[in-house]
């Protein structure tokens, strides 16, 4: 019994059923593709000869000794490190403190809030023109304090090899510590009020209040900033480029750059490739066990 | 010397005054219960009481001390919040235990102290597990413990019942009511619902729009409103408010209501009499109106009545009596035969009969 | 809303405690703002104050010249045409690519809120985890791709990299936002008889504003600064602005009009400046839906 009319029902209860399906596929396609299919392809070069162009030639782990052995990717994981750890434990201390004190019932919080964010609206192109400038020993915040007297001062990092990537970690910090003390003011004013109440009927000291009760209840925001952080600090490119360009030589060598210079500019795309796997699993080692974790306990709570 | 005293206490929040002047003295031992209708000020005179909140006008003194300025710390107060306010990342133990410990009470004592108070609540079997472990009632218990090892001179309750269900609610009034009898201690504690304030108080402070408007025993409340408001807001179902003339014929004194019914109401008090001729108001309680066949039958004033409403509730039966264009609550018999439309005699216990002043709301001593 | 509670030692506790806050909180703000003042003031001085006077100092002669000649002389490699052209590159790239990131991520926070199946939380999983991988790992195949396609160094091009790279983030902030979107709403109106595309502009679209508000914002921001992505596949006169603008400031040759500089780099600031500036509440909200557990 199929009429034309029943088939064309049919088929118009099929396309209803499938509807979500399909709109939702171009997505998916996209994302097997130009993401997961990227990443693959990536992969697959740093296992080939590739240099200016790619070469289907075998050579096993051999882009990635390449790589390893480099001096200038030493110099990047070391500064990755130091540049890393001092970012988070920087980033997290000063906006806790911001929020912190933002939460004393302010008269101006909002203005202020305004004035800690809004380096995230900026990208560092733009504000690492000024920081290039302040940082500049002939010109900027030296030269502004010898005009203030202080003829001994010194502040050249910038063009010091030693210190160089130290005035990244400033402008980075600066950067991104308005984020987290976004979340920890969220997060504050998420507390029970009447648990506070019952807490200063139990002690008169505020700060006490904050370590003792406070401050543990924020443990979930002090981990997902802290793998925010991570996240950005194994990304970061702009910062790099427009307050040293790598340099001086190439002492604030990240990764990041590492990766940028070997593909676009001498032509080593085996090891560009190579050298972006490895931030990819960098980042893969923090983010997979955060996210798995999260997720667990998501479904945890909604168990309950 | 009385354990907390409230004197002339006001409190302006910008513009709007929220308390206009609040006097109150509570003796040791007393259970006060601050009871009224939200945004009476009853749980802003309580954070006041407790420091959490500033004074703008007035005094508490607490134990013979003026405490306006003292940290809520340094008060000897302890207090039991509605959302029970209990420290998440710390154990029950932890909860109770951590005022003495930000006290430097030592370690034995303080653990004394908690073995102590989770027996008398019957939580020793939970000092291991977290708050979010925990049902609303034991969270209850938990929140009372902590006030507890304080050995506080005054208990500060904020609607601490709100957040549990009804069965609930009434068993940890008992276990309330049973503390504090074991305890002696001095309570007071904030609630909207007259029925925990009938049940637990040793005195009642009904507050409205930031005034006082009775302090008495249960029993004054009840039976000898101050005015309307109270009348209306204590007891359920709310006392009836007859509005009538006040005739005098005679032997005795009769109120009309509406056009076509009175009743006699005996014997008149002096201030009462003086309304004779006046429009007045007269208040009973719904169990004072009965269909009890010996008291009709007796010497009690009967009104004539046509029930619209039968409420059967168990114990008895609540009815809604048009009586001149009025409507009445009475408990009738649970087995009353009456049924809407009929028409019933009703008897009056004057006894309990108070009186109003239509235009003031003030009860006419 | 700050705290509603008022504890009348515990800002006075000590007679210097407010002191210190305020204090503390002044000498951050100040500290945040000073790249902003820095760019500001000199880019009103003429050359000659700028090498003799220091970087906070006030213009003693305000001029708009380093501000024309950014717009529309200075040069960006090898042309000499200001920085106008890039402007209009970055603009038309970033809004073409926030509006089609945004519908899309709209009907995919839809579907796999209010039309679930089998495997679409799997899916959703996979599509985040877009987010979260460093951008350099597809930036070789990218670029390899765009050459083929003939898209290489163009404005399309950026604009397919840019859409393709922001669905995971719109999605995101889509499927949060339809979670908490009464199921109820739906199920009557699947009764008076709407079916896929009915409920969704007729009762999702109307009621998406403020989500669609900050994932506006969001992606405006990140796809107007976004560097890397420029840098990789685009060249000379395709390039967005903030490419433009690092190749001004960076060049080596000649004298350095430093004056010039910041105002092209305040010139490439201001979109997401008054972005930021009236949209600041959105913006939050973008900031923390990215973070939220979901």
């Amino acid at each position: 019994m199929t009429s034309p009319e029943a088939g064309a029902r049919n088929f118009g209860a099929w396309v209803q059923r499938a509807l979500p399906k399909l709109v939702l596929s171009p997505t998916v396609a996209i994302t097997l593709i130009f993401v997961y299919g990227f990443i693959l392809w990536t992969a697959y070069l740093s296992f080939t000869k590739s240099k200016g162009y790619p070469v289907h030639e075998w050579v096993g782990w051999m882009q990635y000794d390449r790589v390893w052995h480099h001096p200038r990717w030493a110099v990047a994981m070391h500064n990755l490190a130091v540049f890393g750890v001092l970012y988070v434990v920087l980033c997290m201390a000063i906006g806790l403190l911001l929020a912190i004190l933002l939460d004393q019932r302010i008269r101006q919080e909002g203005t202020l809030r305004a004035i800690y964010l809004y380096p995230l609206a900026l990208s560092f192109i733009v504000t690492g023109t000024a920081w290039k400038w302040m940082l500049n020993p002939g010109l900027g915040i030296e030269k502004m304090v010898h005009g203030w007297g202080f003829d001994s001062f010194h502040f050249d990092w910038i063009v010091n090899e030693d210190m160089a990537i130290y005035t990244v970690v400033i402008a980075g910090v600066w950067q991104a510590s308005g984020f987290v003390m976004a979340m920890f003011l969220a997060g504050l004013r998420g507390l029970d009020q009447e648990m506070l109440k019952a807490a200063s009927i139990d002690c008169a000291s505020l700060p006490k209040i904050y370590w003792h009760i406070v401050i543990p209840q924020l443990r979930p925001i002090f981990l997902s900033s802290m793998v925010i952080l991570v996240h950005l600090a194994i990304k970061s490119y702009e910062l790099v480029v427009a307050l040293t360009g790598g340099g001086p030589g190439y002492a604030t060598e990240l990764p990041s750059t590492f990766m940028y210079a070997h593909t676009f500019t001498r032509n080593q795309l085996g090891m560009g490739a190579a050298s972006a796997v490895m931030m990819l699993l960098t980042v893969a080692a923090i983010m997979v066990p955060y996210l798995y974790s999260e997720m667990r306990a998501g479904r945890r709570e909604a168990q309950r | 010397m009385a354990s907390l005293e409230i004197i002339n206490i006001k409190k302006r929040f910008g513009d709007v005054e929220v308390l206009k002047g609040i006097d109150i003295a509570v003796e040791a031992g007393e259970f006060l219960v601050l009871v009224g209708p939200s945004g009476c000020g009853k749980s802003t005179l309580l954070n006041m009481i407790a420091g959490l909140d500033t004074v703008t006008e007035g005094d508490i003194v607490i134990g013979g001390k003026r405490v306006n300025d003292l940290h809520p710390s340094e008060r000897d107060i302890a207090m039991v919040f509605q959302s029970y306010a209990l420290y998440p990342n710390m154990s029950v133990e932890g909860n109770i235990a951590f005022g003495m410990q930000m006290r430097k009470v030592p370690k034995e004592e303080r653990q004394r102290a908690v073995q102590e108070a989770a027996k008398v609540l019957q939580i020793d079997h939970l000092l291991q597990r977290r708050p979010a472990q925990l049902s609303g009632g034991q969270r209850q218990r938990v929140a009372m413990g902590r006030a507890l090892v304080r050995k506080p001179r005054i208990f500060l309750f904020d609607e601490p019942l709100s957040n549990l269900d009804a069965q609930l609610r009434v068993d940890m009034r008992t276990e309330i009511k049973k503390l504090h009898q074991r305890l002696g201690a001095t309570i007071v504690y904030v609630t909207h619902d007259q029925i925990e304030a009938m049940t637990l108080a040793t005195r009642i402070a009904v507050m409205r729009n930031g005034e006082l408007q009775q302090l008495g025993t249960p029993a004054e409340i009840y039976s000898q409103p101050s005015n309307t408001f109270v009348a209306g807001f204590m007891g359920s179902p709310r006392m009836n408010l007859l509005p009538g003339v006040l005739r005098s014929e005679g032997d005795g004194a009769w109120l009309e209501v509406g056009a076509d019914a009175r009743f006699s109401v005996g014997a008149l008090p002096r201030a009462v009499s003086a309304y004779v001729g006046k429009e007045i108001l007269a208040g009973l309680r719904p169990e004072a109106i009965s269909d009890n066949a010996d008291a009709v039958n007796g010497n009690r004033p009967v009104i004539e009545a046509t029930v619209e409403v039968t409420e059967p509730t168990g114990p008895d039966t609540l009815a809604l009596l048009a009586v001149g264009g009025c409507e009445l609550t009475a408990r009738l018999r649970p087995d009353t035969s009456l049924k809407p439309g009929d028409r019933g005699r009703f008897a009056v216990d004057l006894a309990k009969m108070v009186w109003f002043d239509p235009g003031s709301g003030a009860r006419v001593r | 809303m700050a705290q509603t509670w008022d504890t009348p030692q515990a800002m006075r506790r000590s007679r210097w405690t407010p002191f210190v806050i305020y204090g503390l909180l002044g000498f951050f703000a100040l500290v945040y703002l000073l790249p902003l003042v820095v760019m500001l003031l000199t880019s009103f001085k003429p050359l000659t104050e700028i090498y003799s006077g220091s970087i906070i100092a006030w213009p003693q002669q305000w001029t708009v010249d380093p501000w024309i000649r950014a717009w529309g002389s200075t040069c960006v490699g090898l042309s000499c045409n200001g920085i106008k052209g890039y402007f209009w590159n970055s603009t038309k790239m970033t809004v073409l690519a926030v509006i089609i990131s945004t519908g899309v991520g709209m009907l995919n926070g839809y579907v796999l809120t209010k039309w679930r199946f089998k495997g679409s939380n799997v899916l959703f999983g996979l599509i985040l985890f877009g987010c979260f991988i460093p951008f350099q790992i597809v930036l070789i195949p990218m670029a390899h791709l765009l050459g083929k396609m003939g898209i290489a160094s163009s404005t399309t091009g950026l604009v397919f990299v840019h859409v393709v790279y922001g669905l995971c983030f719109t999605t995101l902030y889509f499927r949060n936002y339809y979670m908490a979107f009464p199921d109820e709403l739906i199920k009557s109106a699947m009764i008076d008889g709407a079916r896929f595309f009915s409920i969704f502009l007729r009762i999702l679209v109307p009621n998406s504003l403020p989500i669609v508000v900050v994932t506006v914002i969001w992606q405006f921001t990140n796809i107007w600064n976004d560097f890397l992505f420029g840098a990789s596949f685009s060249t000379g006169e395709s390039a967005p602005m903030t490419v433009a603008l690092n190749n001004v400031v960076n060049t080596s040759t000649g004298e350095r009009e430093y004056n010039v500089h910041m105002a092209a780099a305040m010139i490439a600031a201001l979109p997401t400046l008054l972005v930021y500036i009236f949209g600041g509440r959105y913006f939050v909200r973008g900031l923390m839906a990215g973070s939220v557990k979901g």
